[in-house]
């Protein structure tokens, strides 16, 4: 048929094309954020096979580790926490207490998205036992799939600036101003919803020269440079390292977020959960998310 | 073709296709029509539409060229080139906002002279899209473009030229005619790629409703926002997906089949 009949020239064409789209298929991003989600949510789901698969030997190795050393609680198994972005400094540093604490549970790296994402991918069967969100909205989309829901810390926005904050930014009207180039997140996201709850509360109208997808966005946009302004969270700026500086103002108090921890009721490993969850509420947890600019819920 | 060879065919049909029948499954269809005419959609896909468009111009303008300079010089500096000119395909889209950025940022390599001089600052402006939409995609058009060029050899142009034409009416009677299907659907893929650009747009151009937010933006926009929103993000891709066809089928109805 074709093959016989069409010259080579043709065929090579339809070579050149294949060839191009096999790369296509290498390099492409068309989904690029959507596969870093999904990629994402691949690797935890991955992450989590692995660490069911592992639970029995852990659970072995609970049985003589744990009496040797004493420390054992009865806790073992796996954990996989679901954490919203914002929290990644300081769950990690309460990840590392929790494992010196329990040495028998098999606890692997945090999976740290936008809470949206996590939520998705809860919906969708990722294996998780444990949720913290950045805001109340998200977690209620799947509070029929939590238990023991509680509050653990707020969060309060700021104006972000350049150091030295060269456009002498002082209030929520500023960002209005001409001349000021103004970032701020999605209102989809938490902290555009945030943000325009505080810009509301200002009697502010602005326009953003763009509404980012999360708040580490903002903060790059402002931290490159190419905006002079952006509203985060307070724990944002104070884990920038200085690349910017942080401004308050009165409204934030209107727009403070609640973040919520849950255990999953789907959860196989129910125990190991709730201590996590203790742990974050606790006197520990509540010592290391302040030190990081958290408020108390 | 060996008659086994069909089973491994229809698996990578159906891995191709499912996911797509998927998403047509999940959609909500009530609310489709108030979700692709919402003037958010309609801004969002002109806007996807125009920069596109604009984009593929600057991949033709500028890759024809380049793909000439590959196929037609064996040099270790065009080896060096055509691996430059690859890099691209190879990065993720998101690295290559933030190199945009870096270049062409309010304090980037060049940004900051751009607005030194001239005032202009590109990030946050439609022209960043069409610069992140064009950067990549002219990859696929010069690889397409210098795959047909070396296909078809020098010989009908050595002959024009023998017969007295001049270089460009070589390169515009012969070597263009010749090279025209590998264009073509170096042309296609340049234009898919810049209809689904969103890495790179998202880091260097933001997201600004009818000024930098197209299609691939407002789906993931809406999508953050769950329920309904989320409705409207699976419509925006099935419009999405419709437009994409269009522009494939009305590029393979002008690509010249029978040419040759």
């Amino acid at each position: 048929m074709i093959r016989d009949t069409a010259p080579r020239r043709k065929v090579s064409a339809v070579a050149g094309l294949l060839a191009v789209a096999a790369l296509t298929l290498a390099g492409c991003g068309a989904g690029t954020d959507a596969a870093g989600a999904s990629s994402a949510a691949s690797e935890s789901s991955s992450q989590t096979v692995g660490a069911s698969s592992e639970a029995p030997s852990g659970t072995e190795s609970s049985g003589v580790a744990g009496q040797a050393s004493g420390a054992a609680d009865g806790l073992s198994g796996s954990l996989t926490v679901f954490a919203a972005a914002s929290l990644k400094a300081t769950f990690d540093r309460l990840r590392t207490t929790y494992v010196e604490q329990h040495p028998d549970v098999d606890f692997p790296e945090i999976s740290y998205d936008g809470s949206s994402t996590l939520v998705e991918q809860i919906r969708q069967g990722a294996p998780a036992d444990v949720f913290a969100s950045a805001d109340e909205k998200n977690m209620d989309k799947i509070k029929d799939l939590v238990t023991d829901r509680v509050d653990f810390a707020t969060n309060t926005l700021q104006i972000a600036v350049a150091p030295g904050n060269p456009k002498g930014i002082a209030s929520l009207a500023d960002l209005a101003r001409d001349g000021v180039v103004t970032v701020i997140c999605a209102a989809q996201v938490p902290c555009g919803a945030a943000s325009h709850k505080a810009l509301d509360a200002a009697g502010v109208t602005l326009e953003p020269a763009s509404e980012e997808e999360n708040v580490n966005a903002v903060l790059t946009k402002v931290a490159s440079g190419d905006a002079d302004a952006g509203l985060v969270y307070a724990t944002d700026v104070n884990s920038s390292g200085g690349e910017v500086e942080g401004v308050d103002f009165p409204q934030a108090a209107e727009a403070v977020n609640t973040y919520p921890i849950a255990v999953l009721s789907d959860s196989r490993n129910q125990a190991a959960a709730r201590a996590f969850v203790e742990l974050v509420t606790g006197d520990a947890g509540q010592q290391v998310l302040a030190a990081v600019g958290f408020g108390k819920p | 073709m060996p008659r086994w060879l069909y089973g491994p065919a229809v698996v990578g049909l159906a891995f191709l296709t499912l996911p797509v029948v998927a998403l047509i499954a999940r959609a909500d269809w009530a609310s489709v029509p108030t979700a692709i005419t919402s003037p958010a959609a309609v801004a969002a896909l002109t806007l996807s539409v125009k920069c596109g468009l604009a984009a593929v111009a600057v991949c033709l303008v500028l890759g024809v060229p380049l793909a000439l300079l590959l196929a037609r010089h064996d040099t270790i500096v065009t080896r060096v080139i055509r691996a430059l000119v690859t890099l691209p395909l190879v990065m993720p889209p998101l690295v290559g906002g933030i190199a945009l950025l870096y270049l062409l940022g309010r304090r980037g390599l060049a940004g900051q002279y751009l607005d030194l001089w001239f005032g202009i600052t590109i990030p946050f402006s439609t022209a960043a899209v069409v610069i992140a939409e064009s950067f990549v995609a002219m990859p696929f058009l010069v690889i397409a473009v210098e795959g047909a060029l070396r296909t078809a050899g020098t010989s009908y142009e050595t002959v024009a030229a023998t017969l007295g034409a001049s270089r460009w009416t070589v390169f515009r009677r012969v070597t263009l005619p010749l090279v025209l299907p590998g264009l073509a659907s170096g042309t296609v893929l340049c234009l898919a790629r810049a209809l689904g650009e969103f890495g790179a747009t998202a880091l260097f151009a933001g997201n600004s409703a009818g000024v930098t937010r197209t299609m691939p933006l407002l789906i993931y926009t809406s999508f953050n926002g769950g329920g309904a929103d989320q409705d409207a993000a699976i419509a925006l891709s099935l419009l999405l997906v419709a437009v994409a066809i269009v522009f494939l089928l009305l590029i393979r109805g002008w690509r010249p089949e029978t040419r040759q």
